[in-house]
């Protein structure tokens, strides 16, 4: 009988093309939508997570309490150990030390004197050897404006919009002047082997960043990170997950005691991204289901037209015999048919289109400027497995349940009057 | 009877002025070298830094750090409203300005900015007598200090004077909406070359943890000799 059905709506097209049209625009926007909304939030959490938070942060609990601040002098001692315990003990993530601090850099003129100088946030992270930090093995290299990802010891990256306003070009000397982590003032010279353009106004603005082995050397923190920070094998944050691990971490053995033993914060336990994590899942949410909700009465709607445009149709196939529940049956069958066929057109155009903003992005950069939180450049859609199935929702479900609705009709039809509808 | 009670607050006006001229006599000088210890109590521990300084009026300054080893032999050196920083080490010279100069000295309680100040109170400040009390058994009188020109760090002060000395006892600095900012407690009051002066300072930035920042000088001669090229910028990679 579905084959019969099939043909049906193949051969009378105005029967399935307009419905099908109206279904895959419907089932398209809702998936589009939906890994928009994914990607964005999804994005801003990951860039906070790899410059800043990680998915998880080890840290001493003296620092955790004032890590807006970058307070070097509360930094993890005995790190080695730590990273250790945290790779025995946690496998299911990977984890990278960092130092972040707050300093000058000072461009030093032919007499050594001061050129140009500007206020710099700091990083230290792994970028030479084999264990290269999460930052790096997410493409940093591929953010390089100027110049080349540093291949020896004392070479660091700034930012390029940074750099342009020092007049630093890449190969030149650089001074960091900054405080050591006992307090003492730190002066240590860097050449500059490349720029970067983070696409994050607040990185964008003067940052930068060298390996972690010059930063300790830098300000005397032999042994010592600021954080250590996780990330999740799978690339995206569980809060549920991370939680849970926050919960039950336990210090280990001899890692520092009261204000200098070691804590773990989940992402959404740090700052402002709390707040931030638990935004982006309602608003993602409410903006899908409230996305669902009006494809679903659109295509509901479209579900009932459909049904009550075809009254006449009815009228002739119960002349001819046929049973009422028959053609209830034959009108539901053919709804499913349009609604998966829909669906499926659909969900590959929304995929498609998911695609082209996951993989070209639409830059906001401009709208960005002055942002104090980390915020992409560009938003990015993310197609999750989620998509492949979220638009049948609204495309078969919507679609049937309007024509079971408008097919109630069908009981209360009199064949008796047909012929005088029909004159009519 | 009218004239009287107009003229009271006038007349206490004169006091605190009077009061804190004298303060500055004793605090202010021509010029004066001194050696110190600045003890930094911070949470990870206390360190000790050792310096040599001169100073000539409130335009130009100069110190050489003495110890520990790893800041031996940096030197600072103010002229007018800048500052040159020398660092053996890289062999650079680097000049702060605007807002770095509120940063801390060696992660100590103390900016740039208030080792540079040293103009004298009555040149900053008017003053009004807000009371008097004691300290450490001490008579002293409060007189509480607004800033006469916009550009100072801190808006207001509350100083303790020692009613016969006229050394600060205590003091404690606010920003300009009352938050405060910074607290200083004097002690080690002695009298050199007919002035009377605290040799130790207890500095307590309220914005940070940590016990302070204690700085004591160890000796001090005001009015001395200092030659011209102490104050040149060729002096501090000398």
């Amino acid at each position: 009988m579905m084959s019969f059905i099939f043909k049906g709506l193949w051969r009378d097209k105005s029967r399935s093309r307009l419905p099908i049209i109206v279904v895959s625009l419907g089932v398209m926007l809702t998936v589009l939508m939906h890994a928009y909304i994914n990607g964005f939030m999804g994005d801003a959490i990951e860039i906070n997570a790899r410059f800043n938070h990680g998915h998880m942060k080890v840290m001493t609990a003296a620092y955790a309490e004032n890590a807006h601040q970058m307070p070097i002098d509360l930094a993890l001692t005995g790190s080695d150990e730590i990273m250790s315990f945290l790779e025995r003990e946690y496998p299911g993530l990977t984890w990278s030390e960092r130092i972040t601090f707050g300093g000058l850099v000072d461009i030093p003129d032919a007499q050594g004197e001061t050129q140009s100088q500007g206020p710099v946030m700091g990083m230290g992270m792994r970028l030479l050897g084999e264990r290269k930090d999460e930052v790096v093995k997410h493409g940093l290299a591929s953010s390089i404006a100027r110049g080349a990802m540093p291949q020896r010891a004392g070479e660091v990256l700034i930012s390029d919009a940074f750099a342009l306003r020092l007049g630093l070009e890449p190969g030149d000397t650089m001074t960091l002047l900054g405080s050591t982590m006992y307090g003492s003032m730190s002066f240590h010279n860097f050449i500059l082997s490349g720029t970067l353009v983070f696409g994050v106004e607040a990185l964008d603005r003067g940052s930068m960043i060298a390996d972690l082995e010059d930063v300790r050397a830098a300000l005397d923190m032999e042994n010592a990170s600021s954080e250590i920070l996780g990330f999740f094998h799978t690339g995206f944050y569980d809060d549920d997950q991370a939680r849970k691990l926050s919960a039950g971490f336990v210090p280990p053995p001899g890692s520092g005691d009261g204000e200098f033993s070691p804590v773990m914060h989940a992402l959404s336990q740090q700052g402002h991204m709390g707040q931030y994590v638990n935004m982006s899942k309602v608003w993602s949410g409410y903006v899908s289901l409230i996305f669902i909700m009006a494809m679903s009465l659109v295509l509901w709607n479209a579900g009932l037209l459909g049904g009550l445009r075809r009254y006449g149709e009815v009228g002739v196939r119960l002349a001819i015999g046929e049973t009422k529940l028959h053609v209830y049956k034959t009108m539901i069958y053919e709804s499913i048919l349009i609604g998966l066929a829909g669906s499926v057109m659909g969900t590959i155009l929304g995929l498609f289109f998911a695609w082209l903003i996951q993989t070209y992005g639409i830059d906001i950069s401009g709208m960005m400027q002055g942002a104090s939180l980390m915020m992409p450049g560009e938003i990015r859609a993310r197609i999750t497995p989620v998509d492949f199935y979220l638009g049948f929702i609204p495309g078969v479900l919507s679609t049937v349940l309007g024509t079971l609705l408008s097919g109630i009709g069908i009981f209360k039809r009199q064949t008796s009057s047909l012929f005088k509808e029909l004159e009519a | 009877m009218i004239f009287v009670i107009f003229l009271t607050p006038v007349l206490a006006a004169q006091d605190a002025a009077t009061i804190l001229q004298r303060v500055d006599a004793n605090l202010s000088s021509r010029n004066r070298v001194f050696e110190s210890d600045m003890t930094i109590h911070s949470r990870r521990g206390s360190r000790t830094i050792s310096s040599r300084s001169y100073a000539e009026g409130n335009q130009k300054s100069f110190t050489e750090y003495l110890a520990p080893a790893s800041d031996k032999g940096t030197k600072m050196l103010k002229l007018d409203k800048q500052l040159w920083i020398y660092d053996p080490g890289t062999d650079r010279t680097i000049q702060l300005s605007g807002h770095m100069l509120r940063q801390s000295v060696m992660g100590s309680d103390l900016s740039y900015e208030d080792m540079m100040d040293d103009r004298s109170l009555s040149e900053m400040y008017t003053a009004v007598i807000s009371g008097r009390g004691e300290i450490n058994g001490q008579a002293v009188v409060i007189l509480e200090l607004t800033a006469k020109t916009a550009d100072l760090a801190y808006h207001s002060q509350k100083l303790w004077v020692d009613a016969v000395r006229y050394v600060p006892l205590k003091q404690e600095l606010y920003a300009k909406g009352g938050k405060l900012l910074k607290k200083l407690e004097m002690s080690n009051i002695k009298q050199i070359q007919g002035r009377w002066f605290p040799m130790t300072m207890l500095y307590k930035d309220m914005l940070k943890q940590g016990d302070g920042t204690e700085f004591n000088i160890r000796s001090i001669q005001f009015d001395a000799v200092i030659p011209d090229h102490i104050f040149t910028k060729a002096s501090l990679r000398k």
